[in-house]
């Protein structure tokens, strides 16, 4: 079990700020860094894993600071964003180098348990050079855990995979949490952290924008515009009742489609069964449309 | 030490098309030595002045320049170096890995040519080609370690390293005498003096200060590299 602590860490290059206060503890489990391009993701994770120092503030795993200090890697796997990876070795030489590095007592032992833990034996006798991204990124993936790591760091690891190859990473990576490995991974892509993470760190523009589980960052946001689908046996009478209340911002019938636009979440939740009931409308479903991680998403970048 | 990092330098190094080029300049040197003997027939000074211009002044550099900057400085740009750096390795160790394969494949390369060529020209006469071999030898391992923490500090080592063996060694060595005092080209050349008994070739250094000159390069640089080595940041590709 071990842990990962970010403290007040700003990191800057010339003017710019990459990485502006922010302060995380990433504990064992899977947790997602998520952000548009630019956010400071890859900066973060590149200061986590001890390849960049912090201009202010400590990046510290279980306690021990980790910039300058390579003990750290006994515990730490980093999966790289780059692809480069000394394409002229093969599959198994590249994995077998890695265990060797790590000065580990049986190497071939543990390169071949790693690649068969990615699946890759089929073909650790081609040349890393010659695989496809997704290849790639496995035997990557392989050569951070050679050394059975309590910390796996991987920057943006679903790009450029097939769906297929992003579905066994992923049962790859819940295993790895399963298995109480601190695992955190950076994406700009919803659907992955939401299918993924059980612990989401949102980052902004530099800024650490939000934390928790997509549910409890969703609850912070409530204070924002819902939009909810909504069927019923009269969606014009319906209609016609929600408009009344101070709590919808919007309602539009558009045909069969009834969608109602809330302020304030809470109040409509209780509003809407009460004026049904009054009006004696049954309710057949109510879907909020914009429960993906994509709108908590465009509203943390907007404001 | 590390021999893991020993042979991944090694194979990236002349795992490709570098090994046939450098080879391939080796060949040239040995064939140039070739033709002048064969044409101008057994002339020392032709030696000295061949070996000095060509191999000690623009063979040696050149191949300490590529294979110095070669040993790091791809895997550093391409972002590779991380399989290495995420190691539980001390950075020196990696370095003078490094410096150990760049030093040996360009005394292989360029050193060993040299001396060759010295006694294709002039055979062991007055320990001319002893002499060039032996400054060669020094100087390949000096550019290695020169070149190899350019690398580490800089982006920019070729050109750099460029500049420092065409325009100061060269151009401003023949101008201003006071530039010529630091250059491992000079340094190299009292080895020369000091070992052939024939008179062919003088230094502006006296071998006891070039020797200690020589050493403090060496070990300053490659003990540079090591702690540069254990600051380098990996800049994300934000």
């Amino acid at each position: 079990m071990s842990v990962l602590s970010v403290d007040t860490v700003s990191r800057w290059y010339g003017n710019v700020v990459a990485v502006n206060d922010v302060t995380m503890t990433i504990g064992p489990g899977i947790t997602g860094l998520l952000g548009p391009n630019g956010a400071g993701k890859s900066t973060l994770i590149n200061l986590l894993g001890g390849f960049l120092a912090p201009s202010a503030g400590t990046v510290t795993l279980d306690g021990v600071t980790v910039w300058k200090n390579p003990e750290i890697y006994r515990t730490i796997g980093l999966v790289p964003e780059r692809e480069a990876a000394y394409d002229f070795l093969t599959g198994w030489q590249f994995v077998l180098a890695n265990a060797e590095l790590h000065g580990l007592p049986d190497p071939g032992a543990a390169a071949q348990r790693a690649l068969a833990t990615v699946e890759m034996e089929f073909a650790q006798g081609r040349k890393v050079g010659e695989y496809s991204k997704g290849m790639k990124q496995r035997v990557k993936m392989a050569s951070a855990l050679v050394h059975d790591p309590s910390v796996l760091l991987l920057d943006e690891p679903f790009n450029g995979m097939d769906p297929r190859q992003r579905l066994h990473l992923m049962d790859l990576l819940r295993q790895m949490g399963v298995e109480g490995r601190t695992v955190l991974f950076s994406s700009h892509i919803l659907e992955e952290v939401e299918q993924l993470a059980q612990q989401i760190e949102v980052m902004v523009a530099g800024r650490h924008a939000a934390s928790g589980d997509f549910r409890e960052i969703r609850r912070l946001m409530t204070d924002r515009p819902h939009l909810y689908v909504i069927r019923s046996s009269d969606d014009r009478a319906l209609a016609s009742a929600l408009i009344a209340d101070g709590s919808t911002a919007g309602v539009q019938l558009d045909g069969d489609v009834l969608s109602v636009e809330t302020v304030t979440f809470l109040q409509f939740t209780e509003l809407l069964p009460r004026v049904a009931r009054a009006a004696g409308i049954r309710l057949f479903e109510v879907s909020p449309t914009d429960e993906s991680l994509e709108s908590v998403f465009s509203y943390l970048v907007k404001s | 030490m590390n021999g893991t990092v020993v042979r991944l330098t090694y194979r990236a190094l002349l795992g490709g098309r570098r090994a046939w080029l450098l080879l391939l300049m080796s060949v040239l040197l040995l064939a140039m030595a070739v033709l002048l003997r064969v044409t101008v027939g057994v002339d020392h000074q032709i030696t000295a002045d061949f070996l000095g211009a060509v191999a000690v002044a623009a063979l040696v550099p050149l191949f300490g320049l590529i294979v110095g900057t070669g040993v790091i400085g791809p895997e550093i740009d391409d972002g590779s170096i991380v399989y290495v750096l995420s190691k539980p390795i001390a950075r020196p160790r990696i370095i003078l890995s490094k410096f150990l394969v760049a030093a040996c494949a360009t005394v292989l390369f360029a050193a060993v040519p040299t001396f060759v060529a010295g006694l294709v020209m002039s055979g062991t006469a007055s320990r001319i080609a002893l002499g060039f071999g032996a400054a060669a030898l020094v100087a390949s391992v000096a550019y290695s370690a020169i070149f190899l923490l350019l690398s580490v500090v800089t982006r920019h080592a070729v050109v750099y390293g460029l500049a420092y063996a065409l325009i100061w060694e060269g151009l401003l060595g023949s101008f201003v005498p006071g530039a010529r005092t630091l250059s491992v080209q000079q340094w190299s050349l009292s080895l020369t003096e000091a070992i052939s008994t024939r008179d062919l070739v003088s230094s502006d250094v006296r071998l006891a200060v070039a020797g200690v000159l020589l050493a403090v390069v060496i070990v300053g640089a490659t003990w540079y590299a090591g702690q540069r080595l254990r600051v380098l940041s990996l800049a994300g590709e934000e």
